[in-house]
């Protein structure tokens, strides 16, 4: 299990809006490209020094390319970078806060203790 | 030697910019109430005459970043850009510049790391909404210079609620002992019970009213004993998965000093969160 990497691809990707529109309109193709380009680059170093062991495992690449928060809040990815993003890409699509209250509804069999998010 | 004009706690929300700048049938029907409290708010910090601003608050994953995160962190530089893309595309905030006291801050971070603080430093740093939103609310003329201060609340793991404290009564020292006369106000936000990507969030109040009540009561009676006995890193998920941002609320405490009673306090029940309010003036309530 990765929630680094899925938490380093929430970030990467939500500080980006064209990786955001990519990622809403194409979710499996920007995890693919994503993984393949990205997932080993350190965020401040040249691309010649990139890391060479960083993989989704299938669990997380699935929820990744299925837009599915519940199963990434499940993972343990944090909660705050999923949030963001996913209001980013899909409150337009919902009048005032309704996005964000069925986002909370659809996590409501969890009960305390969530998931672990450290990392 | 500088003088702690005022000491500030209070929440951060992200919302109040584009609230009470909203007119017509965009304006919230809290907006009016909402801004009467912050103009009060304000009004505290107005008078105290303040020179500079050491501002405690915490990046959200916008500069700091999992490969590298520090606990702490000064901000050392000439200027501070401000707001970032996804804080403009969701909040509306919008870009802004404030000026740096570098004499202050290396101050802090020479002595803070002599006091057994090992304070991390940037001397680039772009700032985010929860030092933004209280220049937003307190010093909307965002002219005066800064040091910002960040925590760490927001990945695991942390440091534990204690060390808040130790911080905040290390800062009130360093201020103290800062050999310049100047007039230091000390900002510091946080949040009270509060969810974030979970499904207690956007209620109709914050998470955890019952948790508010008791936050808010420690706070303004200055009652560091009861608020450690009862809060530790694992509490502190009980109230909302994002409370560990009341930690800055405690740091705070720890600057106002044990048993300080705030002179100014005052809240907002809102959808999804509390608002508070507390300034204490540790030199006497300004005439």
């Amino acid at each position: 299990m990765s929630k680094y990497l899925l938490n380093k691809f929430l970030y990467t990707v939500d500080r980006d809006p064209q990786l955001v529109e990519r990622y809403r309109t194409d979710a499996a193709g920007t995890v693919e490209w994503w993984e393949r380009e990205l997932a080993n680059q350190v965020l401040n170093c040249v691309v010649a020094e990139k890391s060479t062991w960083l993989v989704f495992t299938d669990e997380e690449r699935a929820a990744l390319r299925e837009h599915d928060h519940v199963r990434l809040f499940e993972l343990g990815a944090h909660p705050f970078l999923t949030l963001t993003l996913f209001i980013a890409m899909f409150e337009r699509d919902h009048g005032p806060l309704e996005y964000q209250k069925a986002y909370g509804r659809a996590l409501q069999q969890h009960a305390l203790p969530y998931p672990d998010i450290a990392t | 030697m500088a003088t702690v004009a005022a000491v500030i706690a209070s929440t951060h929300h992200p919302f109040y910019y584009r609230a009470s700048t909203a007119t017509g049938a965009d304006r919230p029907p809290f907006a009016d109430a909402w801004v009467a409290k912050i103009e009060a708010f304000r009004e505290t910090l107005t008078k105290a005459r303040p020179d500079i601003l050491v501002m405690v608050g915490s990046d959200h994953f916008h500069q700091l970043w999992l490969d590298n995160m520090p606990q702490f962190l000064v901000g050392k530089a000439p200027y501070f850009d401000a707001n970032w893309y996804n804080e403009e595309r969701e909040f509306g905030l919008p870009r802004m510049r404030l000026a740096g006291d570098e004499q202050l801050a290396g101050h802090i971070l020479r002595n803070g790391l002599d006091a057994g603080f090992d304070l991390a430093f940037s001397n680039e740093l772009r700032i985010d909404h929860s030092i933004t939103c209280p220049i937003i609310t307190l010093r909307p003329e965002a002219d005066l210079p800064i040091v910002p201060i960040y925590t760490n609340i927001f990945a695991p793991p942390l440091p534990r609620p204690g060390r808040f404290v130790e911080l905040g009564q290390t800062i009130r020292q360093l201020v103290e002992s800062w050999p310049i006369d100047k007039r230091v106000a000390i900002i510091g936000t946080g949040h009270l019970s509060l969810e974030l990507g979970g499904p207690r969030q956007f209620g109709a109040h914050g998470p955890d009213p019952e948790f508010d009540r008791k936050a808010v009561d420690w706070i303004a009676s200055g009652d560091l004993d009861g608020c450690l006995a009862e809060v530790t890193l694992d509490s502190l998920h009980l109230p909302g998965n994002a409370t560990h941002g009341f930690m800055d609320f405690m740091l705070m405490m720890g600057v106002a000093g044990a048993g300080a009673k705030a002179d100014h306090v005052d809240s907002l029940d809102l959808f999804h969160t509390m608002e508070a309010y507390f300034t204490w003036y540790p030199n006497g309530v300004p005439a």
